[in-house]
């Protein structure tokens, strides 16, 4: 545990992040470090890509199509500007892909945020509430884990299409996204979150709150909630991971993001059309970031779940 | 037993009616199906007589009763986009799609089977360590993406297998399978190894965790104490007793590989369900996705019950249980 501080001075929250568990059994393991390390220089690259990219790929001033189709540097043909080659429009793929991944991670953000939010929510009224409603939501729960997370994800882009005008539909595309994500992924959050407040509920500081007369909503969310967020911050990290490669499924079979703010998925899709004449590095390129990035995230879930599992300390 | 099956089969059909229920509601309330038939220029008669002939007049429950009548029969109306009736596009696309589900399953399961035995067993040999990292990079790369490297290294570079479509098919019946020719069989390795790799890495860490599990307990410990041949203890008494939660994610995986078929079918343009519910969505083809919709929660129901009936032929205590009336 954290060093006992002097009573009057407080830590510096540098101090109590490094003297804490997580960061010991962070610096531990070099994948984890690496993985971090890879999560923060992506997520960097990503958020500081108008500042950091070496061309604007969305000024059409820049955008030289004689240069459409030059390979990486290190293949014959290259070109130094153009790090990783261009793409069919001669857009710089390195540039492209940075920008690219600022929509892939606002839009694996957002859902990540949309399905904890829901299934925090049901999962805590289902467990504190019990009775009809808790066994109505796991029966939701239960149908809906029945059906893959792509599947409800495709089904949801293809009721907002018949129900919204074209032109709409096209404005509200990354909401409708993040929406079908988020509404697919929400069962494992509800499902932990039932779990443990089913357990905390019988525990005396919940009984206590009860007895002193505060409100069910604020015992939910004030008293319960944060004994629950452990395994909740888990999900979320694994999820987040699930999020962007779903986001890329979609933008790949074209019902995804618009492309006019495309994404890893949609560079991919794009490539692909150049696979067969060789263009090889067009879909290579922005697949491998996203594997990189789905791969860190998913091991630093990996860590999270362990270092906060009290059983494998 | 009886009583288990009876139950189970209630439960499918509410299932079922719940989700022909939604389809119906996309069919009817999402969008005007008459505009969607009739031209730009038709007269207000015109779409009247539509109207009543179609029955869109009646009240709700009486169109959601001759809905399910007509889908248990099979007819799901026109498809907006190809003027075809659905039930003939989709026992056209059903065997492409079948066929791939199913060997793309058989290769994930002979594959992950061993694989997870092995690492179950020697948990800290190198090879184990490998296996499962591996299978880690696996479970972070999108099916669409080892769709589009497959295609790159052995079809674009190499050339041995193609790249698209379904190759040679032959009809037997209505059935048209790929099986009996040498480019249909060419044409089907790429996109089943493709859909059985993310199945595949799931199955094996699952077995995995569940051998570790069952060599802790006794009755192992007792098995080696017997002398038994490590083979017998290995596959007859811990194996085996893997078998009930492999069923159960192994069915629920099969109709997972169903909705991922869409993507594989998509990279691979194989014509297939998934495929056509794709541009079906793509153009708003109402009554293709409310078929589909129906059709894949069929599929899934009734994996789920032969999982379920598949309980009580794997584990006998499943059966001493129930019948003392233990348990829901």
């Amino acid at each position: 545990m954290t060093a006992p501080a002097a009573p009057g001075s407080p830590p510096g929250l540098l101090r109590r992040i490094f003297d804490s568990d997580l960061w010991y059994s962070f610096t531990r393991s070099w994948i984890t470090m690496g993985s971090g390390i890879c999560v923060l220089l992506l997520v960097v690259g990503a958020l500081g890509a108008p500042v950091l990219a070496p061309h604007d790929t969305f000024d059409p001033a820049t955008l030289k199509l004689m240069d459409a189709f030059t390979p990486p540097v290190w293949v014959e043909g290259g070109n130094p500007t153009y790090l990783i080659g261009t793409d069919n429009q001669g857009r710089d793929m390195l540039s492209t892909i940075m920008f690219g991944m600022r929509i892939s991670l606002l839009v694996g953000f957002a859902a990540v945020l949309f399905s904890l939010v829901l299934g925090v929510g049901l999962g805590l009224v289902a467990g504190y509430l019990g009775g009809t409603i808790d066994a109505l939501i796991m029966r939701v729960a239960d149908i809906k884990l029945a059906f893959p997370a792509i599947l409800i994800a495709l089904l949801v882009d293809g009721v907002s299409r018949a129900a919204l005008p074209r032109d709409m539909h096209d404005q509200l595309a990354l909401y409708v996204v993040v929406f079908a994500i988020g509404v697919s992924n929400w069962v494992s959050y509800a499902r932990t979150v039932r779990g443990t407040v089913m357990v905390e509920r019988g525990k005396d500081y919940v009984q206590a709150a009860r007895v002193i007369g505060i409100h069910p909503a604020v015992i939910m969310v004030r008293h319960v909630l944060p004994n629950v967020m452990g395994p909740v911050l888990v999900i979320a990290t694994l999820g987040l991971a699930l999020a962007i490669l779903t986001e890329a499924t979609l933008s790949f079979l074209g019902v995804g993001v618009p492309p006019t703010q495309p994404s890893l998925g949609t560079l991919i899709r794009n490539g692909n059309d150049y696979l067969f004449s060789g263009e090889w590095w067009i879909a290579i390129f922005p697949g491998l970031t996203l594997v990189v990035l789905a791969l860190s995230v998913n091991l630093l879930g990996d860590w999270l779940r362990d270092a906060l599992n009290p059983k494998l300390r | 037993m009886l009583a288990f099956v009876v139950r189970r089969l209630f439960g499918a059909i509410i299932v079922m009616l719940s989700v022909s229920a939604i389809s119906f509601t996309l069919f009817n309330f999402v969008g005007d199906p008459v505009n969607s038939m009739v031209g730009q220029d038709a007269t207000m008669e015109q779409r009247q007589f539509i109207r009543t002939q179609l029955g869109l007049d009646d009240p709700a429950p009486l169109q959601f009763v001759r809905f399910v009548g007509r889908a248990v029969q099979g007819d799901f109306g026109m498809s907006y986009r190809l003027g075809m009736p659905v039930e003939r596009l989709i026992a056209e696309r059903l065997p492409a799609t079948l066929e791939l589900v199913f060997v793309a399953a058989m290769i994930a399961l002979v594959v992950a089977v061993p694989l997870g035995v092995y690492t179950g067993l020697y948990r800290h040999s190198p090879l184990s360590k490998v296996f499962l990292t591996l299978s880690l990079v696996g479970v972070s790369l999108p099916t669409f993406l080892i769709g589009i490297l497959l295609i790159l290294i052995f079809a674009v570079w190499l050339g041995w297998l193609p790249a698209f479509g379904r190759g040679q098919v032959v009809k037997v019946g209505w059935w048209s399978t790929g099986f009996l020719t040498p480019q249909g069989r060419a044409a089907l390795i790429l996109p089943a190894v493709t859909l059985a790799l993310f199945q595949l890495t799931l199955i094996m860490r699952l077995i995995r965790a569940e051998m570790m599990e069952v060599l802790r307990t006794d009755y192992i410990k007792f098995a080696r104490a017997r002398g038994l041949s490590n083979r017998a203890v290995n596959f007859g008494h811990a194996l085996k007793n893997t078998l009930v939660p492999v069923i159960t994610i192994t069915g629920l995986q099969i109709g997972s590989l169903v909705a991922f078929a869409i993507v594989t079918e998509t990279v691979f343009q194989w014509p297939g369900m998934g495929f056509l519910f794709l541009q079906a969505i793509q153009f708003v083809d109402i009554p293709v996705m409310a078929a589909y919709l129906v059709l894949v929660a069929f599929v899934f129901v009734a994996i789920n019950l032969v999982v379920d009936l598949l309980y009580y032929a794997v584990d006998p205590r499943l059966r001493i249980e129930r019948s003392t009336g233990a348990g829901k």
